[in-house]
């Protein structure tokens, strides 16, 4: 049975200052993902390994860490792609992230950022309507790449703006905003146009494109910003040659969300 | 929040500029730069190229390929000091030497090419 | 069990725990943060590659100052450009500008909304290819105009 070396993040607030490293070994096999070795770890040679999973199948987003440096979901990343003779598995909580302890990271901030954006249908009358709303096929298409997040912040873990700006609102949030304005039954592009048209919105992005790359699920987070990007320009333009009708009036303070 | 709402005006700027640079810069750099002082191909005649110059299109498209092309970099340089260096604590002054430098180089050039009659 | 009986039988504790709110561990992003990895290394060269384009518009300047003085300037300038400083800080501005001209046709298609052409979006790699095929005529144009 072959084996692998597993080099583990460890953290106890009780005890320790900073984190530190422990390895244990774990036998390989052939359907093993690192999620699968490190549910033994916890198992069979230390109970008090923490670390957040669930579905264990790739959509409720739990399972992010880092694994040899790269974000992935531990429940979706084979271990024989690193058993090569002699190799070690690193595998630390999602960088940019507090550390609650171990590989587990604190994801308040995140999901603050997330609310902010207001990833939910807005109507601009606010009443209940009196039948569903129809979707053909195409208007769905428009946004459904950007509904495919699953909010597990492997995006975050790579982007670099989001460890160096505190304020930054992130890859998924922006892409969950354009989900919904690109969605034929909202009507509140105006208003999650007000919340991100900062540089600590939209503006604070510079393209680097990693989020895109690390998401195990294509949403495209670099592209729905730049798309976004360009529409905010578009609209902007259009503020000062067409200064009336203008879709985006600021409605004043009315709804902070907190 | 003026500087909010203007920052796709910056980005418009820079968009343009990236797109002129990529298609015109590496061009005219290999040629002018590279290939006529390295004698690798017939050097131009001091007439010929005047000529050129002096054309009225060719003047505002020289005009906005450096005005724009400085533009780009401004808004990169601003972005790369800031995530790069992390001196995001140095805002304004980043933001005046680079849309400054920028503003500099397109009146330069403004009058450069006003003065080919 | 009350919290005080908790707190004399609980192990040796560093001083910055608390019961009730454990310390965090929030790590300082490194100054060097963009060596730790290959995509974020070749994001910075991109980024710097914007510096060289400064340059060449800085350069060009100098050289429609010196076609605008007369051939006596123009020739000074020419010789300038012959020298080694010139030609190094010209081939190193050429890489950064074609690896710009190159990373921003390859973006490109992810940044632009999906088009629709008969109800079927435009692939990505037909815009990229279309951009590139555009810098191969705009630069052929160039070239025919000033050698010709």
């Amino acid at each position: 049975m072959d084996k692998i070396v597993l080099e583990i993040e460890r953290y106890s607030p009780e005890k320790d200052r900073k984190p530190h490293i422990e390895t244990y070994e774990v036998p390989v096999r052939k359907e093993w993902v690192v999620l699968d070795a490190l549910n033994y770890i916890k198992d069979k040679l230390d109970g008090s390994l923490s670390y957040r999973w669930s579905c264990r199948m790739g959509i409720c987003g739990s399972c992010g860490m880092m694994v040899n440096g790269e974000p992935k979901l531990t429940c979706a990343t084979f271990l024989t792609d690193y058993a090569r003779g002699g190799s070690r598995v690193r595998i630390q909580p999602l960088r940019y992230f507090p550390v609650i302890r171990d590989l587990v990271t604190e994801i308040s901030d995140f999901m603050m950022k997330l609310k902010k954006v207001k990833p939910w249908l807005i109507r601009e009358n606010g009443a209940q309507p009196e039948r569903e709303f129809l979707q053909t096929p195409e208007q769905l298409d428009d946004y459904k790449q950007f509904s495919m997040c699953i909010n597990c912040t492997l995006c975050y873990a790579a982007c670099p703006v989001v460890g160096l700006d505190k304020d930054f609102v992130g890859p998924a949030a922006i892409a969950l905003a354009q989900r919904y304005n690109k969605d034929s039954r909202d009507q509140g592009s105006a208003r999650r146009g007000a919340i991100l048209e900062h540089p600590e919105g939209i503006w604070g992005c510079t393209f680097v494109g990693e989020c895109t790359r690390v998401c195990p699920k294509h949403v495209d987070p670099a592209g729905a910003v730049q798309q976004y990007k360009l529409e905010a320009s578009v609209n902007w333009l259009k503020s000062f040659v067409l200064p009336w009708g203008q879709k985006h009036e600021s409605k004043g303070h009315e709804d902070t969300g907190t | 929040m003026a500087r909010e709402s203007n920052e796709a005006f910056y980005w418009t700027l820079f968009s343009a500029g990236g797109v002129v640079a990529a298609l015109f810069i590496p061009a005219y750099l290999l040629l002018f730069y590279i290939s006529i002082p390295l004698g690798w191909v017939r050097v131009p005649s001091y007439d010929h190229l005047f000529h050129l110059a002096s054309m009225p299109i060719v003047r505002m498209f020289l005009f906005l390929l450096c005005s724009l092309s400085l533009f780009h970099w401004a808004h990169r340089f601003r972005y790369t000091l800031y995530d790069g260096l992390q001196m995001k604590h140095l805002n304004e002054v980043i933001f005046t030497l680079c849309y400054g430098g920028a503003v500099l180089g397109t009146v330069v050039a403004a009058y450069l090419v006003w003065n080919f009659v | 069990m009350r919290a005080r009986d908790m707190k004399t039988q609980a192990p040796k504790i560093a001083p910055q725990y608390t019961l009730y709110h454990p310390r965090w561990y929030r790590e300082r992003v490194s100054t060097y943060w963009w060596l730790q990895q290959k995509g974020y290394l070749k994001f910075v060269l991109r980024e710097i590659s914007s510096v060289f384009v400064a340059v060449f518009v800085v350069v060009t300047l100098f050289q429609l100052n010196a076609l605008r003085q007369g051939p006596d300037a123009y020739e000074h300038f020419q010789h300038w450009l012959r020298t080694p400083v010139a030609l190094s800080i010209n081939i190193i501005s050429l890489c950064f500008v074609v690896f710009h001209t190159i990373t921003w046709f390859n973006v490109a298609p992810q940044a632009i909304p999906p088009i629709k052409l008969r109800g079927r979006k435009l692939p990505a790699a037909l815009i990229a290819t279309s951009n590139f095929a555009a810098w191969l005529v705009v630069s052929g144009v160039i070239a025919w105009l000033v050698l010709r």
